[in-house]
């Protein structure tokens, strides 16, 4: 059942991508890349990494649609067809690419094998001592909040500055000419 | 009760199916907005009903996490669709600049 979920996903997948590639209304291919994000956020659900899952669904469904939206809505939605001769070249350049990445993956570990290198590197240790050390019966959430707490401070530091900066770039200038008007207009607010 | 769980996924992927149709086919705008909705809409439910297939109903936080973006993911596209812009009109707002 389980493998079955999988086989239609990832033809939903490939349905979207080809589709995608083939579409020349660009609003309807940014729709399309929605829900591609929303199948892959499945799969990695149905593979057991709902953290993976989460951050695809918020970014790739979530602000990557907008921010698409928000250049369509400033340039236009129709694909230039200028450079649309076929090129045998680039194909075989793909196909020797995939097909080496392929070979690649014959090298890996099998899905979920408990014996593969990542199982055993920091694993153990945190599985034996993650109760003890840290007292938080989650161990995925004791790792990045506890062994690795300051790295996470420290990404949620710079999140938050990056953040901050955008909104003042964008919202900054848009903001301040509101209030000149206002103040054109006889409604003298303070400018902080 | 298994088999329910098996039966109700089965035809969570034709709806699925169904839905890719429209999103590829559908001619209008609303109509591909509308579908990348149910789409995620069909996306929580798959996830939901997953969790009982495996035998791990806490999926259920994760679907209902799930909802609520789909939403606001709708809502912002609908006033990107709208007025171009995530904030939309205010009153007696013209032309900012």
């Amino acid at each position: 059942m389980i493998d079955l979920i999988h086989i239609f996903l990832f033809t939903f997948l490939a349905i979207i991508a080809i589709v995608v590639i083939r579409m020349r209304d660009l609003f309807a291919a940014v729709m399309l890349m929605g829900i591609f994000s929303l199948l892959s956020a499945s799969l990695f659900t149905v593979m057991d990494a709902v953290d993976v899952a989460f951050t695809e669904a918020s970014v790739g469904a979530g602000i990557s649609t907008i921010l698409m939206l928000a250049t369509l809505s400033l340039t236009t939605s129709k694909e230039s067809t200028l450079y649309q001769r076929p090129r045998p070249l680039a194909l075989v350049v793909v196909v020797l690419t995939g097909a080496a990445l392929v070979y690649a993956t014959f090298d890996m570990p099998r899905y979920g094998d408990a014996a593969a290198p990542i199982n055993h590197h920091v694993a153990d240790y945190y599985i034996a001592r993650t109760m003890d050390d840290t007292g938080v019966p989650n161990m995925v959430t004791a790792i990045l909040a506890s062994y690795r707490g300051y790295d996470t401070f420290g990404e949620t530091t710079v999140i938050f500055t990056a953040c901050v900066g955008v909104m003042l770039l964008l919202g900054g200038a848009r903001t301040f000419y509101r209030w000149r008007r206002r103040e054109d207009a006889g409604d003298p607010e303070p400018r902080p | 009760m298994m088999g329910a769980f098996a039966a109700a996924t089965a035809a969570l992927l034709v709806c699925m199916a169904m839905t890719l149709v429209r999103s590829i086919l559908g001619p209008t705008v609303f109509d591909r907005v509308l579908a990348v909705n149910s789409f995620g809409t069909k996306t929580v439910l798959l996830i939901a009903v997953y969790g009982f297939l495996s035998g791990r109903p806490e999926f259920l936080d994760l679907a209902l996490v799930y909802a609520l973006m789909n939403f606001i993911g709708t809502i912002a596209v609908m006033k990107f669709t709208r007025f171009n812009d995530l904030a939309g009109m205010e009153e007696n707002d013209e032309e900012v600049y």
